[in-house]
């Protein structure tokens, strides 16, 4: 079989170019080799067709892909807007903040690093444990916050000792600053690091040095604050690290407010409060510009971007006076006698009586069983509405309760501002409460007759904030449904709400608005009011107000028939509060004021003269006292 | 007159060593289109490193042109020695192969999970990437002394099956799948060549199938990731599937023309591994397209195919399957490399001849460029002929 098979091959190799008739496997191997060659040919051909398919064909789609791995987006963190007072003194600035940074890919030794650096700048458990943990966590090129807000002094250490610190670095961010700290805590807010649900709400928050506001204006309007986040496109190698940057847009800065506070008032009213644990707030009654919103004690605001201390804050949380708490808009308390013009409004409005209707006092009032006493033992005798306002008479005012029910009581007590929410710009407004029997039934309760004749005086379930007594006394004496606002220009636009016309009437009958502010008049200025130490010592000036005590205890019958009840020898949680609102010029009311003053006992001996002084303060301090024109810096004016 | 015998013997060695005059004109027999286009191909590579070093000779490209100088004299060199030289080399240099092969898996440097490089001399060899060229000479040498007509008895077949086999076990053990397929990919070819008849191919060939499934028992976690990957590279993109996925997304990115030289973003950023060795070839269809991956194509088969004419130009029969063991590796090379980074096939540690960045390969390929230029300066010898076993 092999040599048959060998002739036939000899003859065709003859026909191949290479005969060799002495090498008999040459035929053999030259048609195998040319096969090779052609399965060799016919692979790298498929692998090049492969290529075009890879290439050009789908070229596009690879393109893309390549363009999504190479390019990465990243926000820079905008500065936030600064706040100023209505006289553009800085109330929150944006402070260099001076930090040493640690780049672990610098280095070769992270933890000696670390080690020399604590030993130059103290670093404490919390750090420490923060670092290791950041270090594991973070790529090698991302740096880790060693130490913020350094001093000129910590950074001259750091610098000197830089060669032993590989890896160490200095780098400028910003921080949030108060020029005023305390003084305007409660109101301009604070700023912290954002937390991780915020992360979750918004990339921005993930920047180094990104702040979220956490109470106040700086809550309020941090969308506003914030502005909006530049980015900036770089091309990134495989492992993340930036090789150079293909385009920047700056972001925009936050956006600048202009309060409507002045500081200087401000800081004027704080002083004569002292360290009482007591809330003031002033308003523009003509447009509801808040003036001055004082909440005592206060707290230092800069502690809670650097963290707070346990110590310090176990101080603020088990203080009785509650320094944390904006008392102006987040502190409730019975309006007392304060409430008193808000129900002769509701009363006259409803026509269920006019001004000149008597009542008798003969110093309690009967319903049903229960008797209701009134703060003077034996009557006011018969009383009309100026009277009643005048001596601050209970029973009539149980009486007037009466016939105009509770819900016409709400409706025009939240017509007026109190246990309404109000438009002012602060976070953790509470609404207060002034009660009706459909809320009553709603807490499975029946509403008794009892219940609104307690609330006639302000007591009982009713609830309201210094901010919503302000906003009322302001709505009585102009009449105009002014809501109480902080934020007074953004980027010096003045907005609409300066002018008073912007504002719509009540829809109050204004001979009863007359009346009701004629019977405020009489407690500050006829004989026998109740706050006759509020009457002011400006020649031409005359203000009105109510004064208001509020029980925060019942009183028993038991003690009141003993005689020898004396709330000012209680312990100081059980106290009555203190109140007084007022306004002033009274002949043409430009500003109000309300004071509470938690546990004050007496609001005629405590808080009228203390509104006196502060409605004194505002007088002089408006600029058409002193002829400056607004825009001028409080230093300026005084 | 005995004291001159040895004295002539000598002068008659020396004179017909001739090394001056003959070794020059040697020299004029070398086929210097095919040196140039050798040298063309490494002129590639040498631009594709450049670009790998991030537009810099360091660290790639200066170092891999300098081993390319001396790959070349090696290869000149070589292309001196006649067969008959070669011929006596073919025993020490296989068993110096399998040696170094031991070594590696007794000592061997341990890269990505497999032992493939041994310390000689300070530097780092592949043994396996010699083991190839050693194997070439090996059954070139071994079957040059069959005879065709002896070539129909199995049991001729016997030795030289052996050492396909003794070879390819100990590189699976390393283990290097992709070297592996490639030295029973040359063994094939050259039983295939050297006259091996169709019935015993056949008979051969029917187990495989079984073989296969028995090999791929034997994988490796690694590489039996690389299979899978292979055929799912989405399942896990940054994982085991990353390789494939960012070479395939390099060599699209890279269009008709190219993103420009140096340009390539998935090379220039890192995102392709390997760029400078296995993956060279993405980088250079990335920076220069379909135009630039295609010529290099085309350069490395007219590498392929000029060997293999040579091979058949040869007028001897142990220089026919030497030139043709050549060109079946040099094919083999680029067959894997370039199916590997278009991801046809799974990932295997398969440089690119000649472009890659590394020492071991390039030397071989050299050496083996060398051999085949010696099958072409001696391609008239009749040396090894049939007939000349049973003279001996």
């Amino acid at each position: 079989m092999r040599f048959r098979g060998r002739k036939k091959r000899e003859k065709l190799n003859r026909l191949l170019p290479v005969r060799d008739q002495k090498d008999p496997g040459k035929g053999v191997f030259t048609r195998r080799a040319l096969l090779i060659m052609a399965v060799q040919t016919a692979a790298l051909g498929e692998l090049g067709r492969r290529l075009y398919d890879l290439q050009v064909n789908n070229g596009d789609h690879f393109a893309k892909l390549a363009d999504k791995n190479r390019t990465s987006k990243r926000l820079l963190a905008p500065p936030r807007g600064l706040i100023s007072d209505r006289f553009g003194t800085i109330l929150a600035a944006n402070k260099t903040n001076w930090r040493a940074l640690l780049l672990s890919e610098e280095t070769t030794d992270v933890e000696g690093s670390v080690e020399r650096f604590s030993q130059l700048v103290p670093l404490d458990e919390h750090d420490r444990s923060r670092i290791a943990r950041e270090i594991r966590h973070k790529r090698k090129f991302i740096p880790v916050v060693l130490r913020e807000f350094l001093s000129w002094d910590d950074m001259a250490r750091i610098e000197i000792n830089s060669p032993s610190l590989p890896g160490v670095l200095i780098d400028v961010g910003t921080t949030r600053s108060y020029p005023f700290g305390e003084l305007l805590a409660h109101t301009i807010g604070y700023v912290a690091p954002p937390n991780e649900q915020d992360v979750a709400k918004s990339a921005l928050f993930a920047l180094p040095g990104m702040r979220i506001g956490r109470a106040g204006v700086e809550q309020s309007q941090d969308a506003m604050l914030r502005g909006q986040a530049g980015s900036v496109e770089m091309e990134v190698n495989s492992v993340g690290r930036v090789m150079k940057e293909l385009d920047r847009q700056d972001g925009t800065p936050g956006d600048e407010l202009a309060l409507t506070l002045d500081v200087g008032l401000q800081q004027t009213i704080q002083n004569r409060i002292g360290d009482l644990a007591a809330s003031s707030v002033v308003m523009d009654c003509r447009n509801g510009e808040v003036l001055a919103m004082c909440s005592t004690p206060s707290f230092d605001p800069s502690l809670f971007d650097s963290g707070v201390s346990r110590a310090q804050w176990i101080e603020w949380t088990s203080d009785q006076r509650t320094p944390l708490i904006d008392k102006t808009v987040s502190g409730v308390y019975p309006p007392g006698s304060t409430f008193k013009p808000a129900v002769a409004m509701a009363a006259l409005n409803a026509g269920v009586i006019s001004p000149s209707d008597r009542f008798f006092c003969p110093g309690h009032f009967d319903l049903g069983g229960a008797r209701f006493h009134c703060w003077a033992k034996h009557g006011h005798g018969s009383v009309d509405l100026h009277l009643a306002l005048k001596y601050s008479c209970d029973v009539y005012f149980y009486e007037v309760a009466m016939k105009v029910g509770m819900d016409r009581l709400a409706a025009s007590a939240h017509e007026l501002g109190l246990g309404t929410e109000l438009g002012i710009e602060l976070p953790h407004q509470r609404l207060g409460l002034i009660p009706t029997p459909e809320w009553r039934q709603k807490h499975k309760h029946h509403w008794n007759g009892g219940d609104t004749v307690v609330s006639g005086i302000g007591q009982g379930f009713v609830q309201v904030t210094p901010l919503q007594l302000a906003t009322y006394t302001s709505r009585i004496a102009t009449g105009r449904k002014v809501e109480p606002h902080l934020v007074r220009a953004i980027n010096g636009d003045i907005g609409a709400q300066v002018d008073p016309q912007h504002w719509p009437e009540l829809g109050m009958d204004d001979r009863y608005l007359r009346a009701v502010r004629e019977g405020m008049f009489a407690v500050v200025n006829e004989s026998h009011g109740t706050a006759p130490k509020a009457r002011l010592a400006i020649p031409g000036v005359e203000m009105a107000g109510k004064t208001g005590s509020a029980q925060v205890r019942r009183v028993s019958r038991a003690l009141r028939e003993s005689g020898h009840f004396n709330s000012a020898t209680l312990p100081w949680e059980f106290r009555p509060h203190a109140l007084f609102i007022c306004f002033a010029p009274y002949d043409s009311p430009r500003y109000a004021v309300s004071v509470v003053i938690e546990h004050g006992n007496a609001g005629a001996d405590v808080a009228a003269p203390l509104a006196r002084d502060i409605m004194t303060d505002t007088l002089l301090r408006d600029p058409v006292n002193h002829k400056s024109a607004p825009g001028q810096t409080v230093a300026d004016a005084e | 007159m005995d004291s001159r015998m040895p004295m002539r013997r000598f002068r008659k060695r020396l004179l017909r060593a001739e090394p001056n005059f003959r070794t020059l004109s040697k020299l004029w027999q070398v086929s210097w289109l095919y040196i140039l286009l050798i040298c063309t191909l490494a002129g590639v590579g040498y631009i594709a490193l450049y670009s790998a070093g991030g537009g810099s000779a360091r660290p790639f490209a200066g170092p891999q042109a300098a081993r390319f100088g001396f790959g070349l004299i090696l290869t000149l060199t070589v292309a001196m020695l006649p067969p008959k030289f070669l011929v006596r080399l073919a025993w020490p240099l296989y068993l110096f192969s399998l040696a170094l092969l031991v070594v590696v898996l007794q000592m061997g440097h341990v890269g990505k999970g497999a032992e493939r490089w041994v310390m000689i001399g300070g530097t780092q060899v592949q043994p396996s990437e010699y083991a190839k060229v050693a194997l070439v000479l090996m059954l070139a040498t071994w079957f040059s002394r069959i005879p065709y007509s002896k070539m129909g008895n199995p049991l001729r077949l016997i030795i030289p099956a052996l050492m396909v086999l003794v070879p390819v076990g100990l590189v699976l053990k390393e283990p290097n799948l992709g070297t592996a397929v490639i030295i029973g990919g040359i063994g094939a070819s050259l039983f295939f060549a050297a006259g091996m008849r169709l019935w015993q191919i056949v008979l051969l060939l029917l187990p495989v199938p079984f073989l296969l499934k028995l090999a791929y028992s034997h994988l490796h976690d690694y590489q039996r990731a690389r299979i899978t990957t292979f055929l799912h590279p989405e399942s896990d993109p940054l994982g085991a599937g990353y390789n494939i996925i960012q070479s395939k997304i390099a060599l699209g990115s890279g269009g008709m023309w190219g993103q420009g030289y140096l340009h390539g973003t998935q090379g220039q950023l890192n995102f392709l591994p390997e760029k400078q060795t296995d993956f060279i070839f993405t980088t250079i269809a990335e920076e220069w397209g379909y135009a630039g991956g295609a010529l290099v194509i085309g350069l490395l088969l007219l590498l392929i195919l000029g060997g293999m004419v040579m091979a058949i130009r040869s007028r001897n029969r142990f220089g026919r399957l030497l030139a043709l063991g050549i060109s079946v590796n040099f094919f083999l090379y680029c067959l894997v490399n370039l199916s590997m980074v278009m991801g046809a096939i799974p990932v295997g540690g398969v440089p690119l001849p000649l472009v890659s960045y590394g020492g071991s390969a390039l030397i071989n390929v050299m050496l083996g460029f060398g051999l085949l230029m010696s099958v072409w300066v001696h391609r008239n010898s009749r040396f090894g002929e049939e007939g000349d076993e049973e003279s001996a």
